[in-house]
């Protein structure tokens, strides 16, 4: 039989039976389109995740107080209580040449009121490489001054949610606000969407570090935030910075580094488990698909046993007329397939129109294993059937028995 | 030439094994005209599908023009079905979806004839069963004598040697009846062997040879060569 007999005669049949087909192409279609979207979503998710990570800063590191380590043995002899971090152990870091900048950080709850309102916020002290670090954007004003960190001006910047909960639609720079029972005076408010890590920086009020020590008259800091001058300098930038603590802290090593690289480490898992999940969704649309497709083609090829015992009549053999169904279902299912792909895509597009926030898109490997998936699922679940047929006692398949 | 010695075909039914041929001994020369008669369940379709190689013989021999198809594998017993046999069946069992030139062609393109070759012979076909007006109909476009004569040209488009009709007047009316076998005997006449299983007298009594079957035997063979 000639190759260009074999395409006609199949697409002959395809078109000959138009409600089967375009079953069969749903089915097929539906897959595809699922396995792309989903796949789409689970990289989307993947994306923002990142996303946040680079929101919360470039190459940084997280300083805390304490030793996070759990060791075997007897409990202490002695309760072991970590020293503080001080604003000098901070300031000390600047020492090193791989350490770009530092925030430190002493955070508290504390009501912040302007005239009649007030509301009970987290204040954050820090300095001003605060900003830079946690890529925070200022909407007006400007942000804490490039001062001696160990100096209490009394300035604030505010989080956008708690200007216009306070100042509603009046000018807030310029004003003073309380928090606690001191005054202070508004010198900038951050942009819009400051929100990193769950953390919704719109709802906070920044000062200067000292200011805050001595609003919640303590000396001691919350974190330290480091920015390593490069990716290449974050391990040296670890070492050091423990080595200059250590070396203030009479020689006792008690605080704990904390890496993005540890941190994305642990989300790390959560992404592959959902990567996993996702993969597994998309495996069960087109497994439904095959059987979608294996249904209708075991429908078809009993009502065409009548064809095939004719075409063995007719002298093809066996092998023919499982070449000619072959083809039938590589044609359907690639057919199918690429509209899948199409419709997948104009899905995505869709989803990335709703929701603009969340970055949705297709690996490339997706639309490419969706359609080799589908040729395959097509293939056996389309040549099962028919090759039963195709084994079919002519004699029976003629008078249908 | 066609040589069958002591077939014997049985089918399991349920618990039973049904002997639908014991020893079945059959010589029929090229160009022979044989009507197969029997009631119903005598073998003589199983002996039509023997005779057309879509059945084995569970033993005996079957030689056809000199070759022991008993001991051809599939590909070679449709090989032997394309080139050297015809069918005709009772229900036409014409592709619902082909128009009536592309039925005839239809053995044609499984063979991997040329374009150009099977147009020719499709136009010849349909000249000589008068068909020519009615070569772009579909089957459900044409009445059952018109189906069954597209049947006919799609059997012997490959220009065999043997022609097996099974109950071909079964489901077509008196005349269009009438006209098939005429149409058959027509081919019979130019050569071919024709081999007919009919329930109707009528039908068989118009054959050269008769063959009766009972239970699986051929209880009868008479040849009348007067006729013709």
């Amino acid at each position: 039989m000639r190759a260009a007999d074999v395409f006609r005669f199949s697409a002959g049949s395809l078109a000959g039976a138009p409600t089967r087909t375009l079953l069969m192409l749903l089915a097929m279609c539906i897959g595809v389109a699922s396995v792309v979207v989903l796949t789409a979503l689970g990289e989307g998710a993947r994306r923002y995740v990142v996303g946040e990570f680079a929101e919360l800063g470039t190459h940084l590191l997280i300083m805390l107080p304490g030793r996070s380590e759990t060791t075997g043995g007897a409990p202490p002899m002695f309760g072991e209580t970590p020293r503080d971090l001080t604003l000098d152990d901070a300031l000390a870091l600047l020492r090193e040449r791989s350490i770009l900048r530092i925030a430190p950080l002493t955070i508290g709850n504390a009501p912040v009121s302007f005239g009649a309102r007030e509301r009970e916020v987290t204040v954050i002290g820090s300095t001003h490489e605060f900003f830079p670090i946690r890529h925070l954007s200022i909407g007006t004003g400007r942000p804490l001054p490039k001062t001696d960190p160990k100096r209490a001006y009394n300035v604030a910047v505010l989080g956008s949610g708690l200007r216009s909960e306070l100042f509603g639609n009046t000018r807030a720079l310029g004003q003073w606000i309380r928090i606690n029972d001191r005054r202070y005076r508004v010198i900038g408010v951050l942009g819009e969407g400051g929100e990193s890590l769950g953390q919704n920086l719109d709802d906070m009020v920044v000062i200067p570090v000292a200011a805050a020590q001595s609003l919640f008259n303590t000396p001691a800091l919350f974190r330290v935030l480091i920015q390593a001058r490069s990716e290449q300098d974050i391990e040296q930038a670890k070492r050091a910075a423990r080595d200059i603590i250590r070396e203030r802290h009479d020689g006792e090593d008690d605080i704990t580094i904390i890496t993005q690289d540890a941190l994305l480490a642990t989300f790390d898992k959560i992404l592959r488990a959902l990567t996993y999940s996702v993969g597994g969704i998309a495996g069960i649309s087109l497994a439904v698909a095959g059987i979608l497709i294996m249904n209708v083609m075991l429908v078809a090829v009993s009502q065409r046993v009548g064809e095939i015992g004719l075409l063995k009549a007719l002298g093809a053999p066996e092998r023919q007329v499982l070449r000619l169904f072959l083809v039938e279902a590589v044609m359907l299912a690639s057919a199918g397939a690429a509209l899948g792909v199409l419709i997948g895509l104009v899905g995505i597009f869709a989803l990335r129109q709703a929701f603009p926030v969340f970055p949705i898109a297709a690996p490339l490997w997706a639309p490419a294993a969706a359609v080799a998936v589908a040729i395959v699922t097509g293939l056996l679940f389309g040549v099962l059937p028919a090759r039963r047929a195709a084994r079919l006692d002519p004699v029976q398949a003629l008078t249908g028995r | 030439m066609i040589e069958l010695q002591q077939i014997e075909r049985n089918f399991p039914v349920g618990d039973e094994i049904v002997q639908a041929l014991s020893g079945v001994d059959l010589q029929m020369p090229a160009g022979d005209y044989v009507s197969v008669m029997g009631p119903s369940g005598s073998g003589k379709s199983t002996l039509l599908n023997v005779l057309g190689l879509l059945d084995r013989p569970n033993a005996g021999s079957y030689r056809m023009n000199g070759v022991e198809t008993t001991e051809l594998v599939e590909e070679g017993r449709a090989a032997l079905r394309r080139d050297h046999i015809g069918f005709v069946f009772q229900a036409f069992h014409l592709v619902p979806r082909l128009t009536a030139a592309d039925n005839i062609g239809l053995p044609m393109i499984l063979a991997g004839v040329e374009p150009k070759e099977r147009r020719v012979r499709i136009d010849q076909v349909l000249h000589s069963l008068g068909l020519v007006d009615r070569a772009q109909h579909r089957p459900d476009q044409l009445s059952g004598g018109q189906r069954q004569r597209v049947a006919i040209g799609r059997a012997i488009v490959m220009q065999p040697d043997l022609l097996l009709a099974d109950e071909p007047t079964g489901n077509l009316d008196q005349q269009s009846g009438s006209d098939v076998i005429s149409l058959l005997e027509q081919l019979n006449a130019d050569g071919i062997t024709l081999v007919v299983v009919t329930h109707d007298l009528a039908i068989g009594k118009r054959a050269r040879r008769r063959i009766r079957m009972v239970d699986g035997h051929i209880t009868r063979d008479t040849r009348t060569d007067a006729r013709g």
